[in-house]
Order: structure tokens, then sequence, then C-alpha cells
């Protein structure tokens, strides 16, 4: 068996949609056997994303690319066989993840009081919105809520303009990163005192450290920050310039006066470049619509990539903004397979996410695609829970395991 | 101090500025012994960064490295010189985990990179956070936050569409690298286990966004031509999914089953125009009527404030939430009680409060033992306690500008 850095750890994952999910691909590529478990009663709405022009739920590529390196099965835990099952699971499992509310979490008969029962030794992470206690521990929330409560929302737009706030699952992603390292550092505990333990994370804390400069200026001067745009408090210019070609954009940020003269130099030294209004950081802050204006103006004549080149030869911090596709055939991105290609059985081929760390040991990798409902039910209740056939055939007739 | 998850594993950092710093502080905040090395009187970039107290520009008061550098010890040393690269092989001879974030080829040239390393002690891990990586073609390259969110895709997600796109605030791609490296750093810890060997760990911050965050959905760039979209303050998907202002700030409205609109408009006294037929498909309105929506949604709202608002939908499961200003979460009722925002006393800046625990480890919770180290604050401690300089020596060292 090749060697990974969690080869012989099992990870139960109840978790669907967007966070849980994502932490449980974090553990299962760095090669613990994560067991996804999913019942055909109540599909993961990951698995029937709307506005796909595929169908079913075994062809969804966002699915697929969250879910690699999983294991799947399908079993009715509110059926108390169903639940018994999970529990003898747990019994023989390291970790348990879920992203229920905690009021579905205690429907369940998942809680933690009740996994350390069967197993003391588990490690058990739950991420709703608000943690397991609190005024808002019951929040039914999206994505978006999440930006919302926690402030990062707020600083979402345009310098001084309207709140545009975050639409995207960020906070998922990065509360799915953050709960990864917690799992890992009590498992390290664990394997030095033999005691589990239980974590409870709250998505809009993670968002919450995330800006944690915002809240310490609060703290330090009274000053509440509000729409921040590109603007950075240190550097000027720091913003996205319009490139050649629809729609193309690219980053470009200056830090020291000795970075500014070599950003003169690769534009050509235009005159404006020497007017008084733009001879340091601080005339340059002053004047920064001015100052992003005159760049753009250089910027439009070359696409991002060339602007970018012609600054990174001049030492200056640039790069293109990329979209999916620019992603896909970026030159960068390819040597590094920040995305791979990988066959899937019901789909042929997959473009999926690449591993998102490089351990040069022990690299991650892409073992197996993500499971199609039910898949490893044999494997999981024959090979690991000791049922036999008959017995199987009964559950499955009984739609225990469905 | 009472025993934590990490407690035990020790660590050196060689960082500037945020990644690296948020990294070592996710592990120091849960026990692990944290040796930053800072530049001799400059001290780190993010100590003249600010937010500073009282809007003073002073490298002791600095919110961000106060924020970034709890539970650490810190020491200074000139890594550029050639004591300083033998000094800090000392320190390492007895690390578990080396975080740094410099460019690789800096490392390289102070014979610092992995290979020399581990020669130094086989069993060390050595973090590695950069813009874009080790290895490819722009792994020379500068790049700040604002860069790599635009390389890894997060950029084009957000702004008008007409207006240039966003990056996200506040250096998130540092934090977001720094995470990912203190998740893949224990991936190795684990690896270590079995192997009894270190191993270099290379964390891209373009990549943490273009991987986990946003390669996801490029299968549908590709073979779909879909493109990323920038919308403003609203979603093209369905309606609503958007940001609409109320009358003490704004609102987040979002309702993806159709169950959670109709409630919320039954709860704003069922509007007349809520059975034109124009209105009935969320997915059509958000494509094709969304302006008219908002103005009438907006009509709905504006006279109420934000805790009105979520009164109702608290009351009601709506799933809508207040847009909270930075001032309002500080003063929350659910991060009060959950006790997120802790209190901590140092010397040139008092007390003050901090953001907590981003998780409640139940056996061995996250804990705020002591605030971010004064510029060589443990020099002795380190020196003197640990490597067995005597004082003599550190004099020599300090005039010599090692430390």
């Amino acid at each position: 068996m090749a060697n990974y850095p969690l080869s012989g750890y099992r990870v139960v994952d109840f978790s669907w949609v967007w966070a849980g999910p994502l932490l449980g691909e974090l553990l299962a590529d760095m090669g613990a056997e994560v067991i996804k478990v999913e019942t055909n009663k109540r599909l993961d709405s990951a698995r029937l994303t709307p506005g796909r022009s595929t169908v079913g739920p075994e062809t969804d590529f966002v699915f697929h690319s969250i879910n690699r390196n999983k294991l799947g099965i399908t079993v009715d835990m509110l059926d108390p066989r169903g639940l018994a099952l999970i529990k003898e699971l747990i019994q023989i499992s390291d970790v348990a993840l879920d992203n229920f509310s905690p009021k579905g979490l205690k429907k369940l008969g998942l809680e933690y009081a009740e996994l350390s029962k069967v197993n003391p030794q588990l490690v058990a992470i739950s991420l709703p919105a608000a943690g397991q206690y609190g005024p808002l521990y019951d929040i039914v929330t999206y994505a978006p809520s999440l930006g919302a409560l926690c402030g990062y929302s707020s600083l979402i737009g345009y310098p001084g303009e309207r709140v545009l706030g975050e639409q995207t699952p960020y906070l998922d992603v990065t509360s799915a990163i953050h709960g990864a390292f917690a799992v890992l550092s009590a498992l390290y505990y664990r394997e030095r005192t033999g005691k589990g333990q239980y974590i409870d994370m709250a998505q809009i804390e993670v968002g919450a450290s995330v800006i944690g400069e915002a809240f310490m200026e609060y703290f330090l001067t009274g000053r509440v920050l509000g729409t921040v745009g590109n603007r950075s408090p240190t550097m000027a210019p720091h913003n996205n310039y319009r490139c050649q070609g629809e729609d193309r954009w690219v980053s470009i940020a200056v830090d020291t006066e000795e970075e500014w003269r070599g950003f003169c130099d690769a534009m050509g030294n235009p005159p404006w470049v020497k007017e008084r209004r733009f001879s340091d950081k601080f005339n340059r802050q002053r004047n920064l619509e001015e100052l992003d204006r005159l760049i753009s103006a250089w910027t439009l004549g070359y696409s991002n990539y060339e602007v970018t080149d012609v600054l990174q030869r001049a030492g200056i911090a640039a790069a293109p903004c990329l979209d999916l596709t620019e992603r896909f055939s970026d030159p960068h991105f390819a040597a590094r397979e920040t995305h791979l290609q990988v066959e899937h059985p019901a789909t042929g081929v997959d473009i999926i996410a690449g591993i998102p760390f490089k351990l040069s040991a022990t690299p991650g990798e892409v073992r197996r695609p993500a499971p199609m409902l039910g898949q490893h039910n044999d494997y999981v209740f024959r090979e690991l829970l000791g049922r036999s056939d008959s017995e199987i055939a009964q559950l499955i007739e009984e739609k225990v395991i469905n | 101090m009472a025993e934590q998850a990490l407690s035990g594993l020790k660590i050196v950092e060689y960082g500037n500025f945020i990644s690296a710093a948020y990294c070592t502080k996710l592990m120091a905040d849960l026990g692990a012994e944290v040796i930053k090395i800072e530049e001799p009187g400059s001290g780190d970039e993010s100590r003249r960064h600010g937010p500073f107290l009282n809007d003073e520009p002073h490298p002791e008061k600095s919110g961000l490295f106060l924020y970034l550098n709890t539970n650490k010890l810190g020491i200074t040393l000139n890594v550029e010189t050639k004591t300083g690269q033998k000094i800090l092989k000392q320190l390492l001879k007895d690390a578990d985990v080396f975080v740094e974030n410099n460019p690789p080829k800096k490392m390289a040239d102070l014979g610092l990179d992995y290979a020399s390393l581990k020669e130094v002690n086989p069993r060390l891990i050595v973090t590695s956070i950069t813009p874009y990586g080790q290895t490819g073609p722009y792994k020379d390259y500068k790049g700040h936050s604002l860069n790599t969110a635009g390389l890894g895709g997060q950029t084009m997600r957000t702004g008008e569409p007409e207006r240039e796109p966003l990056a996200p605030p506040l250096s998130q791609s540092n934090y977001q690298s720094g995470a990912m490296a203190a998740t893949a750093t224990m991936g190795a810890i684990f690896a270590r286990r079995s192997t009894g060997e270190g191993q270099h760990v290379d964390i891209s911050e373009a990549e943490v966004w273009a991987t986990i965050h946003l390669g996801h959905g490029v299968h549908l760039g590709v073979f779909e031509g879909r493109k990323s979209i920038r919308s403003g303050h609203r979603t093209i998907s369905v309606y609503p999914w958007c940001i609409l202002p109320c009358k003490d700030g704004y609102m987040c409205l979002i309702a993806i089953q159709g169950f959670q609109w109709k409630r919320f408009l039954e709860a704003m006294g069922t509007p007349e125009w809520m059975p034109d037929p124009r209105f009935r498909d969320r997915i059509m309105v958000a494509l094709e009527h969304a302006d008219e929506m908002d103005a009438m949604v907006e009509a709905l709202i504006i006279g109420k404030t934000k805790d009105e608002l979520f009164e109702i939908c608290r009351r009601d499961q709506i799933t809508f939430a207040p847009v909270r200003g930075i001032d309002e979460v500080a003063h929350d009722s659910h991060f009060a009680e959950r006790e997120y925002f802790v209190e901590k006393d140092r010397a040139k800046t008092g007390v003050l409060k901090y953001p907590g625990a981003p998780y409640k480890l139940s056996q061995t919770p996250w804990q705020f033992n002591r605030p971010a180290p004064l510029l060589g604050e443990h020099n002795e401690e380190i020196y003197c306690g640990r490597l067995g300089y005597s004082r003599e020596d550190l004099v020599k060292l300090r005039k010599g500008g090692i430390i």
C-alpha cells in the first residue's frame, strides 16, 4: 500500500453540499479512508446542481471534484437498524464529520455524547453556521448569510460605496480548511493520550478570524472598516486594470519606491509619472482615482499576460485575473497539475481540482473518482461490518441500505 | 499550563507579513511552541502595517502584528549573515517544523533550501508558503494577495459587471494559504510518524484559490463554456440571492427553496404583485426582472431595521440575515455568549480585545496564554537558555547586527 500521511485512518463523513465535503476531501487527499454516508431518500444537493446540462445524480462534475477519493454508502439513518450499522462503523473509525444543524444532529442521534459511547477515542467535528450553542445556534443559512453575520460581507464593495457582499461559498471553503486543521490537531492529541474529543466549529467564527485585522482596527481605533474595494493601506497603485480583449484584467501591486520607479520604466515613463501628485506613496494614495485612470490607459494597449510579463521582468507584482477556462490553460497551473483529468464511470473524463498542497515525500493524489450512490455498500457492510450476503440482501429489501 | 492538542511540537517561523504568521498562529493557539524570527531593528512588516493603537504608528502597536502573533516567542536574527544562518540551523536541529514564506530564490541563495535543511535535521518538516509555489514558470514572480487572488480566480467572481473585478479584502489569499499550510503541515507530521522523516510542504497561494476554492467549476468552463460571473450585489442564478438596503444598513436575502421566499413575502404583508405570473419563476426573475424586483423588495424592507427584519426571519425560519458591520459583530450577543472575543494585557498596548477561537476543542481548548512578543523579547531565553550562548556572546551578536 502506498504511504500517505493519513494511511490507516478512517473517517465517517455525514456532511453534504459544500463545507463538510471539502473538509472530507482534504482528509481523503491525504490518504484517509473517507466513507461518505448518503441516502437515496434525500440526495446530496451537490449531486443535482440546477442548470447542469447533464442529468441524474451521477454526472455532476462539481460533486465529482469535491468528493473524489471518498467511498460512498447509502443507508437510512432514520431507521434504527440503519443507525445501528452506522454506530458499528463509528466503532471502527477515527473521525466523524458533519455539517448538520445542531437540532438535526440530535434528531439523528449522532451527537458526540452518543457517538463517544461506542468509541471514546473518536474525534468528531460539526461545522454548522453558528456552532452548537449561543442565541443563533439554530439559524438556517446559506453561504452568503455566513458572510453577512460575521462582518465579512460588510467589507465587500467599491471603496466607500454600497455593500455588494459575498455571494460565493467563500467561507464554506475557509471553514473546511480550518476544520481539517482542527481535526488533525485533535488526532495528534489522541495519538499521545488516547483521548478523543469533540470540535464545535461555528462557520461565522472562522469567518471572523480571517478578517481579524478589521476587528483589531475597531478595538484599537474605534473605526469601523467598511467597503474597501481593491485598496491597500500601504500600496499604491494596488488595483485590477482593464486590458485588451473582452472583460480582461490584470492585477498590479506596487509596494516600494524602487518598485514605483521600475513600474514607470516599464510603462516607458509617460510624462504624468513625474507629476508631483504621484511623487511618493502618500501622494499616490491621495490621487488614486486619477492614478488608476492613467494606468488603465496604458494597460488597455496590451493583453493581461503581456502586462504581467513586462511588469514581472521589472520586479513588479502583477498577474492576470483569470476565468475558468483561462486557469485551465495557464502554463503555470498546467506545469503544477493544478487541475486534473480523471476518469469517472458515469461521465468518461472529468476535469477536477488538483491537490491543494504539495508534500514532497508523501504527495496526495487522486486514487479514485467520487463514489456513485452506494458504490461501496458491499465493502463497508460485508467486509468492514461482517454482514453476510443474505443479511445485506434483507437490509436492501427493507430499504435500510438504500 | 494545561496540555493542549499540539503541546510538544516545536516550530520555528521565518516569515514576513501574514501567511506564515497565520499558519503558525493557528498552531501556537493550539499549544505548539512557536519561535518567531524577525529582522533585527525593523521586525516583521506587519509591525508597520497597522492599524495602530489610537492611530499612532509604532512597531509595538500594530493590530495586524498583535493579532497574528499570539502565543509565540519572538527573537531577532539576521538570517542574511553567515552567523545568522548558523544560529538558525542550530535552532532547527531540535525543531519539528520550519515555516517560511520567502521567495524560493532567496532561500536557495541563503543556503536554506529544503535539501540543505534536510541535512541539518532529516526529521524537520519545512513548510514554504509562496505566492505561486516552489515549481512552475511563475515560481520567481512577485505576488501579493491581490495578484494571487486574481490568478487563482477568486477576483473574477466579485464586483459590478462593467467595472473592475474585486479581489477579496484584507489579504485573504494570505489567510487561505496560511490555513492550508497549517493543515498540510499536520499531514506531514502524521506522515513522519510512519516514515520517520520530514519533508517539504509546498503551498502556492494562487493554487489554493485555483483548487479547493475554485477548481471544482473548471470542468464547466472547459466543456460547457461557463464563465465566472460577477453581478454586483446579487447573483443571476435565482431570486432572491442579493444584498439590499434596509433602514439602517443592508440585508442579505437568499432563498433557494420557494417556500422560504413565500414565507418572507407573507411576513411582509403579502404585496399585491406577489401573484404576478412574471414573478413566479424565480430563475427568470433573476435573469430578466431583477432590477424591478429589487425596487419592490427594497420598498418592503426600507422602513425596517436589520434587527426588526432579522427577528421576523428568525421567527418564521426565513433564511435571510443582516449584514453586520464590524462593530456590530464585536458586540453581538451570539459571539459574546460563545466568548469569541477575548481580552489580553500586554506591555506597550495595555488590555486589548482580540478575535479568538475559530473552533472549540472540548478536551484541549484554544488558549490565549501570551500576547504577541515585543521585538526580540525572548532573545535571552532562546539564545542563552536554549542554545547555550553567554550574555557576552549576546552583546557581541547585537553589536554585529546579528540579533
